[in-house]
């Protein structure tokens, strides 16, 4: 969980922003490494139904996990090619397949507030909290938990 | 004493002494400066401590008189009993000069030198009891050392250095890196026609390769690393238990990749410890035996074709087949009537079941039957195979198969459902294609299970798009592609769409969130710059129910294993000449071919053949035995073995080739024949051995192959329908 910075009233924290649907997230800029368009991808057979395949990475390997799975959102429509949002983790880097990839926006901390209880648990601890922006609502995505091993899948 | 020897030892303590003093100087110019600086003042004396000790140790006592002195005297200042003088630093850095000198004389002559350092100790001496210390008689900064003192000769500590181990790794990677990107322009290369680019690529490829192999001979170390703590931990086994063992040990300097050697130093600590502690017998037991009293112990590491083999040998009481079925029995580990049916072969496997202790009681030395199965994962883990045979009464040898390196490996490329995979080439014996209508009708079932029936044996069949969930291929096969695998003790064949060829592939692990898929082993970036999935063939095996975890093997059929002495081999029989049945090691053996008559040449009047872009030199293997050729040679195409690797490779065009076998070979009789080694009994009938060495001689002496490597790129475009790869 982070904390909160409620007492620093014009504090701000930097967000990578992506779109799945209607939907607005972000990823706190320092973990994102890099945002790719749509690669090309081997598909792993067995593997969860979230992994959607490995990518080449300028020689590393790249699990690409779609966000779409994640959240138990419908397929992507077909011919509309998913964008790669490039993260850090303990474990290497690793892929979110998004719809669109959205600019990197400043959100005030004193707009923050933990997620609402009202989010059905499986997708509750996928997320941090929420931004109260004046445009709409930025999710904060939990990537650690995004790329975990699928347990509630 | 054996594996890292004297000499060794002596040369790694003349490398590190020199380091050491080289930072000595510094540090002791940096104390007078600094002269309460603690740290410091513990460093130099660590310094001077340590080549103390190890000068004891070896038994220099002039380096050791010198050094002991010079201690104490820090030993008072780091103690803070006396303050480090001007006098005393010059008397301090004279002292690292004599050490210097005695160390320049030790490399060059392994002698100490004629040098007392009288004077020298006398002051340090009186420097030490006294309160300050008395000037040099010559009141002077000590001269340095005389240069001609010793002859001077690149010392050991200037022909190595020290390089730290991650950037080692990091090297390794890179390389790795360079091999993909070597792979991705050598199959651009290939869809191009341009010389010029072709000539570039070649040299690149030479390049690459040769850097390759150097710099994983930079991360090799010798097996004597791990080896020598085995000789004090045998005698301290022996000494606990009374009994007498001696060990021998017999290639230590083969070299292997540092991250295997961390990985089999465990389990082959504890194999040694359960040879002495259970294998080995008392000493009035070995005599009333009558074997020796003394026991004896032996590893032996040696490489074979890009591995690294380790045999483990004891003279001990041997594994009773039958106690260890009743073990496993008892245990539950099995039942009886699976126990009955067991070989005495497959009985041994049972020792690294989980849970597994042969000892009748458990021992402090050999753990609590924790051992053998975890010997086995350890092993299996980094690619290895153990294997075990004994002999009750006579004794046990553990063979331990493991890869050289585990970055960059040669794999098979396959086609499924699809998609493209690697399987790693240490698990290949051999591929196998069956063409057209009758070609799919030789795969047959047994109760609804696919089988091959491969030289007499049923291969169980699994199909790996159905055991990863593929869709087939939609074009109508007219021909089935079995590749056939080694998962643990077991064979089988695994059908794919295509084979492609085969490639070093680098691998690279998977993600977390692929971790628990035990289909795979990795991924690799192939040379389209897309990724492949590296096959675990073991999970593969077992997802597809061709190896069932428990042991009720599908291998009924397995030739009755003898009662004969001598060791299990793979050979591969043929027939030639007026020879009916041949043989060689099928370790020896690199490909089968066939090449049809009109594809030989003549090259400097000896038959030749273009193959994988290079020359291949034929022999006629019947002419060169029996003195002359055979009348109804005209058969096409022709049948060659192909030996040999790299620019030594040699074809021998024999007439047939009738089997492969796996078994153990019957105590050789001699013949005077020239190029047969003598007679065997294979699979219940006599067999010759042929002396391969001469041949190969026959072959190279002028050696056409020298001509020119045009490429080296490993296309398969033979669809030979049998290629025994070599493992």
């Amino acid at each position: 969980m982070r904390e909160k910075g409620s007492e620093m009233g014009n504090a701000s924290r930097q967000y990578a922003t992506f779109y799945l649907g209607e939907l607005f997230f972000g990823v706190e800029v320092c973990q994102v490494q890099e945002v790719l368009r749509h690669q090309e991808m081997t598909c792993v057979p067995l593997a969860p139904d979230v992994v959607e395949g490995l990518i080449n990475l300028r020689g590393q390997i790249v699990t690409a996990v779609d966000m779409r799975q994640k959240f138990g959102l419908n397929r992507r429509p077909a011919g509309k090619a998913p964008m790669n949002m490039v993260v850090r983790t303990d474990d290497g880097a690793a892929s979110l397949l998004v719809d669109e990839i959205g600019d990197v926006i400043e959100a005030p901390e004193d707009s923050f507030e933990l997620p609402p209880d009202n989010i059905p648990p499986g997708r509750r601890e996928l997320i941090d909290g929420v931004y109260k922006l004046q445009h709409g609502l930025l999710m904060v995505l939990n990537t650690e938990r995004a790329l975990a091993v699928a347990r509630t899948d | 004493m054996g594996g890292m020897d004297d000499q060794d030892i002596i040369r790694e303590f003349l490398i590190e002494s020199s380091e050491n003093l080289a930072r000595l100087d510094e540090e002791i110019v940096l104390l007078e400066r600094k002269p309460k600086d603690a740290e410091l003042l513990a460093s130099v004396f660590r310094t001077f401590h340590t080549i103390k000790g190890t000068c004891g140790f070896l038994g220099y006592s002039k380096l050791e008189a010198i050094t002991h002195i010079a201690e104490n005297i820090l030993s008072q200042l780091r103690n803070g009993e006396r303050d480090l003088t001007p006098p005393l630093v010059s008397l301090l850095l004279e002292t690292i000069d004599a050490i210097k000198q005695v160390l320049r004389s030790l490399e060059a002559t392994g002698e100490e030198g004629e040098e007392e350092y009288a004077e020298l100790r006398e002051r340090l001496r009186v420097a030490c009891e006294g309160e300050s210390a008395p000037a040099a008689q010559t009141p002077q900064a000590p001269a340095p050392v005389e240069e001609t003192a010793v002859a001077r000769t690149p010392s050991a500590a200037d022909s190595t250095i020290r390089v730290d181990v991650g950037l080692l790794d990091k090297l390794m990677n890179l390389v790795g890196e360079l091999v993909l990107a070597r792979n991705q322009i050598l199959q651009f290369n290939a869809r191009h026609e341009d010389a010029a680019l072709n000539a570039n690529s070649q040299r690149l490829n030479l390049i690459t390769t040769e850097l390759q192999e150097s710099v994983m001979k930079t991360r090799m170390q010798p097996i004597g690393v791990v080896w020598n703590k085995l000789p004090r931990l045998v005698r301290d086994v022996a000494a606990s238990c009374q009994k007498r063992i001696t060990l021998e040990m017999d290639g230590a300097d083969t070299g292997i990749d540092r991250t295997i050697l961390e990985a089999i130093k465990d389990p082959l600590t504890h194999m040694v410890r359960n040879c002495c502690d259970h294998g080995i017998e008392m000493p009035s037991e070995r005599e009333r035996l009558g074997k020796p009293a003394v026991g004896r112990l032996s590893l032996r590491a040696y490489h074979e074709g890009g591995h690294v083999n380790i045999e483990i040998v004891d003279d001990g009481a041997g594994i009773d087949p039958e106690r260890i079925k009743a073990k496993a029995v008892q245990k539950g580990l099995i039942r009886q009537e699976q126990a009955e049916r067991l070989s005495d072969r497959e009985a041994m496997q049972l020792v690294f079941l989980p849970g597994f202790s042969t000892a009748e009681r458990v021992t402090s030395i050999s753990g609590r039957g924790v051992g053998m199965d975890v010997v086995k994962t350890n092993i299996e883990k980094i690619g290895g195979v153990v294997d075990l045979a004994s002999t009750p009464g006579q004794g046990t040898t553990v063979k331990i198969k493991i890869p050289l390196t585990l970055a960059i490996i040669p794999g098979l490329v396959v086609h499924s459902g699809g998609e493209r995979f690697v399987i790693p080439q240490v698990s290949l014996l051999e591929l196998v294609r069956l063409e057209g209508e009758s070609g799919l009708r030789q795969i047959e079932r047994v109760q609804g299970s696919p089988v091959y029936r491969r030289r007499g044996m049923l291969l169980p069949i699994a199909y790996l798009n159905e055991i990863l969930g593929l869709k087939p291929e939609d074009s109508a096969a007219d021909a089935v592609n079995i590749v056939v695998l080694q998962a643990e003790d077991r064979q089988f064949g695994l059908v794919v769409d295509g084979i492609s060829d085969t490639q070093e592939i680098v691998v690279k692990p998977l993600g977390k969130l692929l971790k628990g898929l035990d289909c795979y082993s990795g991924a690799t970036i192939m040379g389209d710059g897309r990724v492949a999935l590296i096959l675990d063939v073991l999970g593969v095996a077992q997802r597809s129910g061709v190896c069932t975890e428990s042991r009720e093997s599908s291998r009924g059929v397995q030739a009755q294993a003898s009662k004969q002495e001598g060791l299990r081999q793979s050979l591969l029989l043929f027939r030639c000449g007026s020879f009916e049945r041949l043989a060689v090691p099928l370790s020896q053996v690199a490909r089968l071919e066939e090449f049809p008559a009109a594809r030989i040449e003549q090259a400097a009047g000896r038959p030749v053949v273009q193959y994988r872009g290079r020359i291949l030199p034929l022999v006629d293997l019947g002419r060169q035995l029996d003195g002359r050729s055979q009348p109804d040679r005209a058969q096409d195409p022709l049948q060659v073995i192909v030996f040999g690797e790299g620019n030594k490779t040699v074809g021998v065009m024999v007439d047939r080739i009738l089997d492969i076998l796996e078994e153990e070979v019957s105590e050789m009789r001699k013949t005077r024949r020239p190029g047969i080694l003598g007679s065997v009994v294979v699979g219940s009938r006599v067999t010759d051995l042929l002396n391969l060495e001469p041949v190969m001689r026959s072959a190279s002496e002028d050696d056409p192959a020298s001509l020119g490597a045009l490429g080296a790129a490993l296309q398969s475009e033979e669809e030979t329908a049998l290629a025994g790869e070599r493992i």
